[in-house]
């Protein structure tokens, strides 16, 4: 995880938002944020959602990719930005920073959360903190297939009563449930749909802490909604939380909802006594503060769990199991992996010799043809060495080479990820990789590189550990340099000479 | 009924645990947490890779697999009769 050193910047990210809020008030009429576990199908639901209207940039003076989209519904219009994926609002990482931030001083209308069915627990997790920090949230329960694959049933209903929002089951890869997500998102916006959020439970002597203090951060910033929470936070340590105080953000974010965007200096006196207190009461506790907070969510997400979740029982984990215990079995695991990936490559190379001989005949006949007829007309000699020999031919070339391999190798490699293989492959092999400092994972952008170089870098994403990550994608390049059958073919796609 | 104290890596394939202690601070505690791996969670080895590690565990429903590096250092009870 990366701790972020960058604290200069945040306050060039609070102005950014506050910024942006005007911003966007102009182009839509609500705005949507949409957080939630990483691989739960966040993107598949943002795209669903916005089809061709969206925009992938960056995050402000981060490398953290950031996408937004808007759609229209009954006449609003509603701006929908997709929030890096986390497993929780601590703001330690910078992906969590940049969620967290959003959500609090963004202000967006509505904050969706993606949960995946086949994990609530931990799912809940991060909705329990989304949950203290915003009143709008509708939960969007993905994933359901794959849940029903493995036995588990969600009552969403009970679900929803339990955690005080809306909760709209999904499926969201073959679109069902995101016309009802979009109903409950514009119902907690106009605020038809009432949401009354669920808080986790504390200890009675963290409680009893927060209510000492909370009184301080009232002098000092008034009485905005989820004081208690600013308190806690403070309590934690949180840098952060504690510089928009000092500053005067947190307090302008209620004057924004107001309408007047004044940014009121807090009095000095008073936040020093605030900041005195927070420390004479927070260093006994610090320690175990956030294992309180941690057992106290998953207490809390277990009972909702037990009452909402229901496992059918386990003959279809008893397979699956099994078929774990071959793939990485000692003696045949990596046999039946080297047979699997061989097999790809060899389909691949042999299946791609036919079509790729019959494409470059079929479009290398037609570009004489083509000659032919520039021919006739008298066309100039520069003209028909632009438009067929340059132009034509190396399109006609790239697609002859590149093509057939490519068509055959992902669907394939595509199959085996469908069946959940790739972690095997990662699992199995990873002892190798950990020698070299990098992670199993590699094994397979390293496979991908084989069909697509540029693609091979882009799935490095999945690595978390950043070192990982770099080794593998700069293992991507080198390939690319020395070994890469393709890197020919590609160099004259690209460059029309 | 005999109480052991194990590190996960020392967990048996099959074999359950109840965490104790977590002898991590910082961002690897932190991640810990936010995977539900915390004080008082049911822990059970299920895979163990064909070269020793990573090993995978069931936690809360899901299954996550860690090196020996992270596992040594999570404190499990077992209880055997």
């Amino acid at each position: 995880m990366i701790a972020s050193k960058d604290e200069s910047n945040l306050d060039a990210n609070v102005e950014y938002y506050q910024e942006r809020h005007e911003d966007l008030e102009k182009d839509h009429d609500y705005l949507i944020a949409l957080a939630g576990n990483p691989n739960t199908g966040k993107s598949t639901v943002f795209n669903t959602l916005t089809g061709l209207h969206q925009h992938v940039g960056n995050w402000p003076g981060k490398t953290v990719t950031r996408a937004e989209g808007s759609f229209t519904y009954l006449e609003k219009r509603y701006k929908i930005i997709d929030i890096p994926g986390t497993y929780s609002l601590l703001a330690t990482a910078t992906d969590e920073e940049i969620a967290r931030n959003f959500i609090l001083f963004s202000r967006p209308d509505v904050v969706v959360v993606v949960v995946d069915s086949t994990t609530l627990v931990r799912n809940l997790h991060l909705v329990f903190q989304v949950l203290e920090i915003s009143n709008n949230v509708v939960i969007c329960l993905n994933l359901l297939d794959e849940a029903a694959r493995k036995g588990i049933s969600i009552d969403s209903e009970q679900l929803s009563q339990e955690l005080g929002v809306p909760v709209v089951p999904a499926v969201a890869n073959v679109g069902e449930g995101m016309d009802d997500l979009v109903k409950a998102i514009a119902g907690v916006a106009s605020g038809t749909i009432f949401t009354n959020p669920r808080h986790f439970i504390l200890k009675t002597e963290i409680l009893n802490v927060i209510d000492d203090i909370t009184p301080y951060v009232k002098k000092v910033v008034g009485n905005i909604p989820n004081i208690r929470w600013i308190t806690r936070r403070l309590l934690e340590g949180d840098s952060k939380i504690r510089r928009s105080l000092e500053s005067g953000e947190l307090t302008s974010l209620v004057n924004i909802n107001q309408n007047t965007s004044n940014i009121v200096k807090p009095k000095e006196d008073e936040l020093r006594e605030l900041f005195n207190r927070v420390e004479i009461a927070a260093t006994p506790i610090r320690e175990t503060l956030h294992d309180h907070i941690a057992s106290s969510i998953y207490a809390d997400a277990e009972i909702i769990a037990s009452k909402t979740v229901l496992r059918k029982e386990v003959s279809k984990e008893n397979l699956d199991t099994k078929i774990d215990r071959i793939l990485t079995s000692r003696i045949i695991g990596f046999p039946i992996m080297f047979a699997l990936l061989l097999s790809v490559f060899w389909i691949t190379i042999a299946g791609a010799n036919v079509p790729s001989q019959l494409l470059a005949d079929i479009l290398f006949w037609f570009g004489d043809q083509l000659t032919l007829l520039f021919k006739l007309f008298g066309a100039p000699q520069w003209l028909e060495g632009l438009l067929i020999h340059r132009t034509y031919r190396g399109i006609a070339w790239v697609v002859a080479v590149m093509l057939p391999p490519m068509a055959i190798f992902f669907p394939l490699f595509t199959i085996l990820e469908d069946l959940g293989y790739l972690p095997r492959v990662a699992f199995n092999i990873d002892r190798f990789f950990q020698w070299a400092g990098a992670h199993g994972k590699q094994a397979i952008t390293m496979c991908m590189g084989f069909g697509c170089n540029a693609v091979g870098v882009i799935s490095c994403r999945s690595i978390n550990s950043p070192r990982e990550r770099l080794i593998a994608s700069a293992n991507r390049v080198r390939y690319r340099k020395d070994i890469c059958l393709k890197q020919y073919a590609c160099r004259r796609a690209c460059t029309v000479r | 009924m005999d109480i052991e104290f194990k590190t996960l890596t020392e967990l048996q394939i099959g074999e359950s645990g109840k965490v104790v202690r977590l002898m991590v601070q910082g961002p690897t505690r932190r991640r810990l947490f936010d995977l539900g791996l915390i004080l008082g969670t049911e822990v059970k080895a299920v895979l163990k890779s064909p070269l020793g590690t990573p090993i995978a565990y069931e936690i809360r429903g899901s299954i996550l697999a860690l090196r020996p590096g992270d596992s040594s250092k999570i404190v499990v009870t077992t209880e055997s009769p």
